[in-house]
């Protein structure tokens, strides 16, 4: 009680901690296998930080940046871009399956050829002008989010002999606190160059990896029109017993 | 009873991350004109020194009353006196490895235990080459004070405890991050 006259502000100050993920779960910052991480990734070990206000907190971003078509990529231009149309949807789960609803989803991909709208990527393959690869939107109140899109193509890269990048979507997610920040990549099931890609195998446990490949869906694949794909995105947990004020600190 | 599910794993954002990522308004996490506003500007390098071209940088914090909109916050979500307050930041790094973010300062905030964190900036880091995003503080230079009763400043050794400290610019402050090598920046796990 001394305590809390001598610190008003901090007392009965109780905030909600994240689960720490298993070390396994996710890339180790030094991939040598991937070539980019070896000048990139931090020598010196992580330093544990307990999480704060900052921490547990995060922005809650949301009606404001999402247009009409920003959900649907095959309807951003006058006419549909080349390829496979396909749907992408999917759940924002925490690790403890409580969906995460009104949070953003923003994603990026390659066209149906493997080819970026972006001035470096200059491989030849053809760019589709109905195609911008860009898409952003908010899951409902059940976590539900859902993508009108086209397959990405596989494409290759530099980092080793014959590499090819397994087709893929990037997903960025916020979640509702900054420790639940998260950008991943979603793959599709079967891919005959997973074997090879150190960007996938950069995850030590297989079961984790398997996390980042969607399923084929077909009872959500619309007849006469596109398959469909479910992606569930689990971003991290709650500890069931929150950090009070007068717990030791770690 | 909720069942637990394990997360999904990060992945790097690629060299193609301005595609998906690019906000044109992502380096105002205050509007252009706000009273008090200043940029953070820094370049990001990495173990050769040389700077890192394909990065996004992203930064949250507390507004300068200490208070956060958000419903996780004890005291209770607070929307900001700040007119078009967001407290969120991104930017991506230039041809030269610059990001630059305009923000005002934050207020310091309760911890538990009764301790006080100074003003504080939380940073992400996304790039090519990295598989996880990284993650620093950025703390002010002239709040010594605050600095020296800082929790997490202080468990950080005391040849390394610059890393996090912004340094004064014309109009606002540098921090330059260091992925690695020599003078490499304290990153957290969080
Ligand atoms: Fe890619």
């Amino acid at each position: 009680m001394t305590q809390e006259t001598a610190h008003p502000i901090g007392s009965g100050l109780t905030l909600p901690q994240y689960r720490r993920d298993a070390v396994d779960a996710h890339p180790p910052l030094l991939s040598p296998g991937y070539g980019s991480t070896v000048l990139r990734a931090p020598q010196r070990p992580l330093t544990y930080l307990p999480q704060r206000l900052t921490e547990v907190t995060g922005p809650l971003l949301g009606e404001g940046r999402i247009g009409e078509l920003d959900h649907d990529l095959t309807r951003q231009h006058d006419a549909e871009p080349q390829g496979q149309r396909i749907v992408v949807h999917g759940r924002v789960l925490d690790g403890d399956g409580r969906p995460v609803p009104h949070t953003l989803v923003e994603i990026w991909q390659a066209n149906a050829a493997g080819r970026y709208r972006h001035v470096i990527d200059t491989w030849p393959a053809p760019l589709d002008p109905h195609f911008e690869g860009v898409g952003r939107a908010l899951t409902d109140e059940h976590g539900h989010y859902r993508f009108v899109t086209i397959q990405p193509g596989a494409y290759p890269w530099k980092n080793h002999d014959n590499a090819w990048r397994p087709a893929h979507i990037h997903f960025s997610l916020f979640g509702r606190a900054f420790v639940q920040r998260l950008v991943t990549q979603m793959y599709f099931p079967g891919d005959p160059l997973f074997f090879q890609d150190p960007i996938f195998n950069s995850v030590p446990d297989p079961k984790a990896r398997e996390r980042m490949v969607a399923r084929y869906d077909h009872a959500g694949t619309v007849p006469s029109w596109a398959l469909a794909y479910e992606f569930d995105i689990v971003l991290r947990g709650r500890e069931s017993t929150p950090f009070e004020d007068g717990d030791d600190d770690e | 009873m909720s069942e637990r599910l394990g997360v999904t794993p990060a992945q790097t954002v690629g060299p193609y991350l301005h595609i998906g990522l690019r906000w044109p308004d992502g380096p105002y996490a205050v509007p252009e004109g706000t009273p008090g506003a200043f940029w953070i500007r820094g370049r990001i390098v990495d173990g050769a020194g040389m700077p890192v071209v394909d990065a996004l940088v992203e930064s949250w914090q507390a507004d300068p009353d200490g208070r956060f909109d958000h419903p996780d916050d004890p005291r209770g979500a607070q929307p900001s006196t700040v007119p078009g307050y967001r407290g969120f930041g991104r930017s991506e790094t230039d041809a030269a490895g610059q990001y630059a973010l305009l923000t005002v300062r934050p207020g310091p905030l309760p911890a538990p235990n009764g301790e006080t964190e100074a003003p504080h900036l939380t940073l992400s880091v996304f790039a090519r080459g990295l598989l996880h995003r990284v993650v620093t503080r950025l703390y002010f230079p002239d709040e010594p004070a605050a600095n020296a009763e800082d929790p997490v400043l202080r468990i950080i050794d005391a040849d390394r405890r610059d890393t996090l400290l912004a340094t004064p610019a014309p109009d606002g402050f540098r921090f330059d991050i260091r992925l690695q090598g020599e003078h490499e920046t304290v990153f957290f796990a969080v």
